[in-house]
């Protein structure tokens, strides 16, 4: 009965749906259609073209899917809990892997798909893909932030790229102090209520050792370790140092604010380097170190990223396997990684000669990705992460212990699908 | 309903009830069979695309019903309710609705009304003067949102620079409520204006002219002469802008997305619903906000004798 009028609603949803059926069933040679749903992607089309010319009895059609993930994952969603047939590959961001295994919306990885995919693939993207110990996706592309910094400016004062938080906050109040319009000693994050604090707050509880749910994702913990990653987030907004945006600041806006000359730092994705070749100013001046930690050794920095998955209502599951495992070779990854800028997940790939020049960062996200942490792995992680950004917005007011039990009994209840999402 | 209509009818029974009586001959009765006969399509669907979802919507509310957890579906009976109306971010979201309604309906009816009074009073250009006031109506409110949304944004925008001097208004919910409230007034103050300019065109030119002969004031015409007579289209238009309003979603999508806890009713469910998959949750929300739109027009049609669109014209005088 509810199969039924999901399947109505689904007819009716969008004439999109109805072209692309109509298309699978009218190619000529009776030829089996393949669609792959990702993010507007420049340069995603070529690889599409260079996987169907290797393609056997299938075509690939590549549909775009809105900017935002919000939006990339309410479409996905709606139609996938429409049982929609018309969907085959989905990229998936890395946070949505148990949400849509949970539901069974997915389909498992098993056999060659799954050794093809294994084999090669660096440990934490794949770590992503997984969910309750089965492997449902396959790592595209992966993402970990740096910190970038103005060496004009630290060699100014003649230091090194600070190692901890403590240390970055205490170089910038220096440059601050020496300061003229042109050192603010401004640090650059991303501090607005959305997925971009939830980053910066993972980040932070995993280097302090902590854990905002339990290992199963049924439990909320926020234990010691996050109640010390408050504290530091705390004392970062609250420092002269930080810049008097930083609770509506995004990627873009702290991208520009550095280009602008306002920052001396900026804890960002790789993205920002191949923007800043474009700004004469800054291009010879920015460089990268590993993300600042809380007592000085690793940071384990939030994995972002890219997995594609198989949607289980796709009628050609086998084509849409081999589909995935073309679209994310080593080769066509390291195609993306050129033209789109975005990290391989096959560790062989930063080895190739040609990504010395786009990618001179390759090893520092090389070696922070090894130390990587995942976002809590919860079907519910959409409402885990919309609590975390409200409760931590604005940052400047966490009061840590207060903040934490706040955390706790709100993260319990959208575990348990009773609370209201804010 | 109305002291109006009642009286209006009692008069007109003793005319029409021997006759109508009378007239339920047979060919009147297959006339009246195939009168419901024509109505029945439209009830039809009426009952399919407006009942069968509200019906539906009310079961779901009655049950833990997750998208995200197939296999925990089960009937809870009134725990959604107590869940809903517990909750600190429903009651925000009932206040920011409610507030924004109140304002941006009082103000509307204040500047609709000036407006009114132009449109109908202007000798030159008329028509030219009706359309330019209905621009911002006619624009897709999405469209204007977004536009609202540049203007306030620090770098880009010329209101955010040059009013609030760079400040990201949007960010901090009573700036961002003011806005959103001056975004909708600007959008629908064109609406408000037809709706009185049409009530205006009641008010009987000799009826001003007498009470102008009478040592009335430009003011008291317009508050004892010309606002009771228009009672029943300024009833309706407040009836309709405040529904409207309490409903309002589009403007605050674009401008705030309910962030900083801006939240109207429908963006919160909107929020559960399609973004957290929780029908259940949802669901509940949705038949709330059914229930308070039902109160809205109750009190509109009962206590203030609003007519009903398409009545027989409620109370003319």
């Amino acid at each position: 009965m509810r199969g039924k009028g999901h399947r109505l609603a689904a007819a009716g949803s969008a004439a999109l749906i109805a072209t692309s059926v109509l298309a699978g069933c009218g190619s000529g040679d009776g030829g089996i259609t393949i669609n792959v749903y990702k993010y507007p992607q420049e340069n995603f089309q070529k690889i599409v073209d260079r996987c169907n010319d290797q393609a056997d009895g299938y075509e690939i059609v590549y549909h775009k899917l809105p900017r935002e993930a919000d939006g990339q994952r309410e479409q996905l969603v709606r139609r996938l809990a429409a049982e929609d047939d018309g969907m085959d590959v989905l990229a998936l961001d890395v946070t949505w892997t148990a949400e849509l295994a949970k539901a069974g919306w997915i389909k498992e990885f098993t056999g060659r798909a799954k050794s093809e995919v294994e084999d090669g693939t660096l440990e934490t993207p794949l770590e992503t893909a997984r969910y309750e110990g089965k492997l449902y996706g396959a790592p595209d592309n992966t993402n970990v932030q740096l910190l970038w910094y103005r060496e004009d400016l630290l060699e100014g004062l003649g230091v090194q790229p600070p190692k901890t938080w403590d240390e970055m906050i205490d170089i910038g109040s220096r440059l601050e102090a020496d300061g003229n319009d042109k050192t603010p000693g401004l640090v650059q994050a991303t501090g607005k209520q959305y997925e971009g604090l939830v980053v910066l707050y993972n980040t932070l509880v995993s280097t302090a050792g902590g854990h905002i749910l339990d290992e199963d994702g049924t439990r909320a913990v926020v234990d010691d370790g996050a109640v010390k990653a408050l504290e530091v987030l705390k004392e970062f907004a609250t420092s002269d140092v930080v810049d008097p945006s930083f609770s509506n600041a995004v990627e873009d806006d702290a991208r520009l604010a550095m280009e602008g000359g306002k920052a001396a730092f900026m804890l960002n994705w790789p993205y920002v380097y191949a923007a800043a070749q474009k700004v004469e100013s800054l291009a010879p001046n920015l460089k990268w170190a590993p993300y600042p930690s809380i007592d000085g050794g690793a940071a384990n920095v939030t994995v972002g990223g890219i997995n594609y998955g198989v949607s289980s209502f796709s009628r050609h599951p086998d084509e849409s396997f081999d589909a995935v495992l073309c679209l994310r070779s080593a080769e066509n990854q390291k195609f993306a990684a050129i033209n789109d800028g975005v990290p391989p997940t096959i560790e062989a790939v930063y080895d190739d000669p040609e990504m010395a020049e786009p990618y001179p960062m390759k090893d520092a996200i090389l070696e922070t990705l090894k130390n990587a942490s995942v976002r809590p792995r919860t079907p519910a992680y959409q409402n885990v992460s919309t609590v975390i950004s409200t409760i931590l917005s604005p940052p400047a007011n966490i009061d840590p212990q207060r903040t934490a039990e706040r955390l706790r009994a709100e993260l319990q209840d959208a575990l348990d699908s009773k609370g209201v999402l804010p | 309903m109305s002291h109006a209509l009642k009286t209006s009818d009692e008069t007109a029974e003793p005319a029409l009830s021997p006759k109508a009586k009378a007239a339920l001959s047979e060919g009147k009765k297959a006339e009246r069979r195939l009168g419901l006969l024509l109505c029945a399509p439209a009830i039809l669907i009426m009952a399919a695309v407006a009942g069968w979802p509200i019906l539906y919507s009310l079961w779901l509310s009655l049950q833990r019903y997750d998208l995200k957890f197939p296999d925990r579906t089960e009937f809870v009976g009134l725990d959604n309710y107590v869940t809903v109306l517990t909750n600190p971010y429903w009651w925000n979201a009932m206040w920011v609705t409610v507030l924004i309604t109140v304002v941006s309906v009082a103000v509307e009816l204040v500047l609709g009304m000036a407006l009114a009074l132009i449109m109908h009073r202007t000798l030159v250009g008329r028509g030219i003067v009706r359309t330019s006031t209905l621009i911002p109506y006619g624009i897709v409110t999405v469209v204007a949102a977004f536009s609202w949304r540049y203007a306030w944004t620090p770098g880009t925008g010329y209101l955010a620079e040059t009013v609030a001097g760079g400040d990201p208004v949007l960010t901090e919910k009573i700036p961002a409520i003011m806005v959103v409230t001056l975004a909708e007034i600007w959008k629908t103050t064109p609406f408000m204006a037809l709706l009185l300019m049409a009530g205006l065109a009641l008010v009987p030119d000799d009826l001003l002219k007498a009470a102008a002969m009478d040592g009335a004031s430009a003011w008291q015409r317009f508050t004892k002469v010309m606002v009771p007579v228009m009672k029943p289209a300024i009833l309706v238009a407040l009836l309709f802008r405040t529904l409207d309003a309490f409903r309002i979603f589009d403007n605050l999508f674009v401008l705030t997305a309910g962030s900083q806890g801006t939240s109207s009713v429908s963006m919160l469910t909107y929020n559960n619903l399609i973004k957290g998959l929780n029908l259940g949750i949802g669901s509940t929300m949705s038949v709330l906000i059914f229930i308070a739109v039902a109160i809205i027009a109750f009190v509109f049609v009962k206590l203030f004798g609003t007519a009903a669109p398409g009545g027989d014209g409620g109370g003319r005088r």
